[in-house]
């Protein structure tokens, strides 16, 4: 493993030496990071909070919320989920992996506490505009699709954040180049810089896109504009929130490969490839927006159709890819520690009670075979008649952005921990069990979800027993069983977020301050990232050291796949005749 | 975790190969899947669509009523057109409208618009879903293959009352 080297000192700026990876980091920068993190975990806990009320709402049996406040939360919900805890801790990331991993000083600090400010004045407003604005102006959920219109100051609290996140992308931009420059690393660019990179370069066409949808839309709630129309603020809305949702993909995965260096040192069996699949999103995954547009008017069939299969589904290929190099990664790393034996051998005996590790099996468990399956299937354009709108869809992204992206953040927040806040993790049993707990939560969530959306329950809708309406309608009853699933699931995630979050408020407030200590894991004294990682440069892993056991999980998967997919063009071949 | 060392661009290993080929060849089966489907599948998103008006289109929607009514139920009309003609449905707040009572097998061109926000077309139990935009006149050709009573609710989140917005589709032999 290549060690990056110390920088002559350059520009001004305050160093400290991390006495455990030797590397130099920058003041501003860990400030930096630390006031976005708690931001995002601040509303980690607001969003959390919406997403009990949602489920127990949502929960036919229980139906707790009201109609104005389902809506309202609704509304705050996908807004402090979606955008500001993931992108407050997106942000967080990229100072880490621009500053911090690359060994730099951070450019320009003040014009990143510029960005941070914006970034918090935009997410109160919006939140406050959604509790406290007319209804029809707040509850107007995170698309606010035209011509719903929101109160001018919820439109105005969007762009100022993101144009504060937008700066921070560019203060990372500006990082990375002047650290090639000052040469304060050595060799090529480290893999979870490289991805951040990548996904710092979606979120710059991402942004531009949400201008080009909220500024308008802006301007016509001020009475500037006369109109909007429905169809060019959907594809401008999606061409920003479809991206978006890369950014978290690309960040996820640039995770994954950073949890399995630190838990059991892996490294890519093959970086060449790892970094080609890192360039497939860039390249493809802005098409993908159409797949919100599949059954909008006034589209063509080949356009849909090409986009929505991102070309050749080649951002499909990249996350492929990712999954077989990471898992290859991790078994390659065990068999050259000597775990061989059969298949398996190297899974039984890896650290299960590591949070870095099993949050990095769940998150990539849940996030394939759940979210990357489902996304597939209702992203294709005939399919999507039957999923559209349906309890499918959030099913099928809190497989991705929750128990995949959200789940990577938190695990890999607890090594952040020691690191950056220079403190000791306290309640570390509760952090070894913390993933599975939430995992298990998510996956019931998403499952009862995906299982509603089969049988017609629409998302987005306070009561699938139509009371009050003009005429009678049922759906079956067994949506009655999976809507409880769903709450019961929910039940059990917010018990994991619960924990998470004790785990980081107790550490963060009352851990024990450390300055001089090893990386070391979370639940034994080990280095893995120092002691066990070997360079797999020139040697290819042959014999008992060649990733079969992955092989066999990938094939596994592709068969799941293929059957859910298949059998959703079954389900669509029974329906009526439509063209 | 760190820089990667001395050369990183070795060829792939052979079971590395095998699976990038394996995960191509699969998304090239998604991606022939999608047009296979459009020639011969009997299920496809309709792409038809005008641009109309919508104080144009409400006046359509209520000369056809007009003209087709048979019955009205808790003050929606119900309307039974001749087979295989033009149908229209209105999507306003909150409220679809009218009933319609189709024939099996009949093939008709459904006009879908609203007159004020977004709205979801939602077919249950049959779960066929379209959106519904004002300005927009979504023309979807459909032949229902079952008899029975279908509900048609709005999945596309319109204000306090979405959960009201339901109307009927009723089909005999
Ligand atoms: C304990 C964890 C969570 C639970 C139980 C939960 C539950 C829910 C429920 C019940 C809904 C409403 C679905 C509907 O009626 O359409 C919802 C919507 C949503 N959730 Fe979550 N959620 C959780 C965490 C998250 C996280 C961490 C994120 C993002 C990172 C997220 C993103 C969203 C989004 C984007 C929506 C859709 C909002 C909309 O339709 O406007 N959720 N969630
Ligand atoms: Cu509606
Ligand atoms: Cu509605």
């Amino acid at each position: 493993m290549a060690v990056a080297t110390m920088p002559a000192p350059s520009a001004k700026a305050d160093f400290r030496t991390c006495p455990v990876t030797g590397l130099k980091v920058d003041l501003a920068a860990e400030r930096l990071i630390i006031v976005n993190a708690v931001a995002a975990v601040v509303f980690l806990l607001i969003g959390g909070f919406y997403a009990l009320l949602l489920a127990l709402t949502r929960w036919q049996a229980i139906h707790l919320l009201p109609a104005d406040w389902f809506y309202r939360v609704l509304t705050g919900h996908g807004f402090d989920m979606l955008v500001a805890w993931i992108v407050f801790f997106e942000v967080a990331g990229l100072y880490f992996g621009g500053a911090v991993m690359l060994n730099a000083r951070l450019v320009a600090p003040k014009v990143a506490w510029l960005a941070y400010i914006l970034m918090v004045v935009g997410a109160v407003l919006v939140n406050v505009m959604t509790l406290v604005a007319p209804f029809d102006q707040g509850a107007v959920m995170f698309t606010s699709y035209v011509p719903l219109q929101a109160h001018p100051l919820w439109y105005l609290g969007v762009i100022l954040f993101a144009v504060g996140a937008l700066v921070a992308v560019f203060i990372f931009f500006a990082t990375i180049i002047t650290a090639k420059k000052e040469r304060t690393y050595e060799g090529s660019m480290p893999l979870v810089a490289f991805g951040l990179m990548a996904a710092a370069i979606i979120a710059v066409y991402t942004l531009l896109s949400g201008a080009v949808a909220y500024v308008p839309t802006f301007l016509w709630s001020i009475g500037i504009l006369p109109s909007i129309d429905p169809a060019f603020y959907r594809n401008f809305f999606w061409s920003f929130g479809h991206p978006a949702q890369q950014i978290n993909l690309a960040a996820m995965v640039a995770i994954w490969y950073g949890l399995a260096a630190v838990t059991v040192g892996a490294n890519p069996v093959n970086e060449k490839l790892s970094r080609f699949a890192f360039i497939l999103y860039l390249f493809f995954i802005n098409l993908g927006s159409a797949h919100h547009l599949l059954v909008d008017p006034g589209y063509s069939f080949a356009w849909k159709a090409t986009n929505t299969s991102y070309a050749m589904y080649l951002a499909v290929l990249g996350s492929l890819i990712h999954a077989f190099s990471i898992p290859a990664a991790v078994e390659v790393a065990q068999r050259r520690r000597g775990f061989t034996s059969g298949l398996f051998g190297w899974l039984k005996n890896a650290p299960w009670r590591e949070p870095g590790f099993s949050t990095l099996v769940i998150s990539m468990v849940l996030f394939g075979f759940i979210g990357g399956t489902t996304g597939v299937v209702i992203g294709t354009e005939q399919i999507n008649l039957l999923a559209h709108n349906t309890m499918r869809l959030p099913g099928h992204f809190h497989a991705t952005v929750v128990a995949g992206t959200t789940l990577a953040f938190m695990g890999f927040s607890y090594y952040l921990i020691p690191l950056i806040f220079r403190r000791k993790l306290r309640l570390v049993s509760w952090a070894s069990w913390q993933p599975y707990i939430f995992g298990l939560g998510m996956a019931l969530v998403s499952i009862g979800m995906i299982v509603s959306g089969l049988q017609g329950v629409p998302r987005r809708h306070w009561d699938i027993t139509f009371s009050g309406a003009p005429i009678d309608v049922t759906l079956p009853g067994a949506t009655q069983i999976s809507l409880a699933i769903m709450g019961v699931g929910a039940l059990i995630a917010i018990v994991g977020g619960i924990m998470y979050l004790a785990v980081i408020l107790a550490s963060v407030l009352t851990g024990q301050k450390e300055e001089a200590r090893r990386l070391t894991l979370v639940m034994s004294d080990q280095n893995p990232l120092v002691e066990h990682a070997l360079p797999n440069v020139g040697k290819e892993p042959e014999g008992k050291e060649s990733p079969r056991g992955t092989l066999v999980i990938g094939v596994i998967f592709i068969v799941t796949f293929m059957i859910y997919y298949l059998s959703n063009w079954w389900l669509l071949g029974r329906g009526w005749f439509i063209r | 975790m760190l820089a990667p060392q001395r050369v990183w661009w070795q060829p792939l290993s052979r079971m590395e190969r095998s699976w990038v080929i394996v995960a191509f060849v699969l998304c090239l089966f998604f991606t022939a899947m999608m047009p296979f489907w459009f020639v011969v599948g009997r299920q496809n998103v309709p792409v038809t669509t005008y641009r109309v008006d919508p104080k144009v289109y409400e006046q359509v929607v209520n000369d056809f009523i007009a003209e087709y009514k048979v019955d009205e139920i808790n003050g929606i009309p119900v309307v039974e057109p001749p087979p295989g003609g033009e149908i229209y449905m209105l999507a306003r707040q909150w409220q679809w409208s009218p009933i319609l009572k189709l024939k099996k097998g009949e093939t008709y061109k459904l006009h879908l618009s609203s007159t004020d926000i977004l709205h979801g077309f939602s077919l249950q139990p049959t779960n066929m879903n379209l959106m519904v935009m004002p300005g927009y006149d979504y023309v979807a050709e459909i032949t229902p293959t079952q008899v029975g009573e279908y509900a048609i609710v709005c999945n596309e989140y319109c204000g306090i009352g979405h959960h009201l917005m339901v109307t009927k589709l009723i089909v005999t032999d």
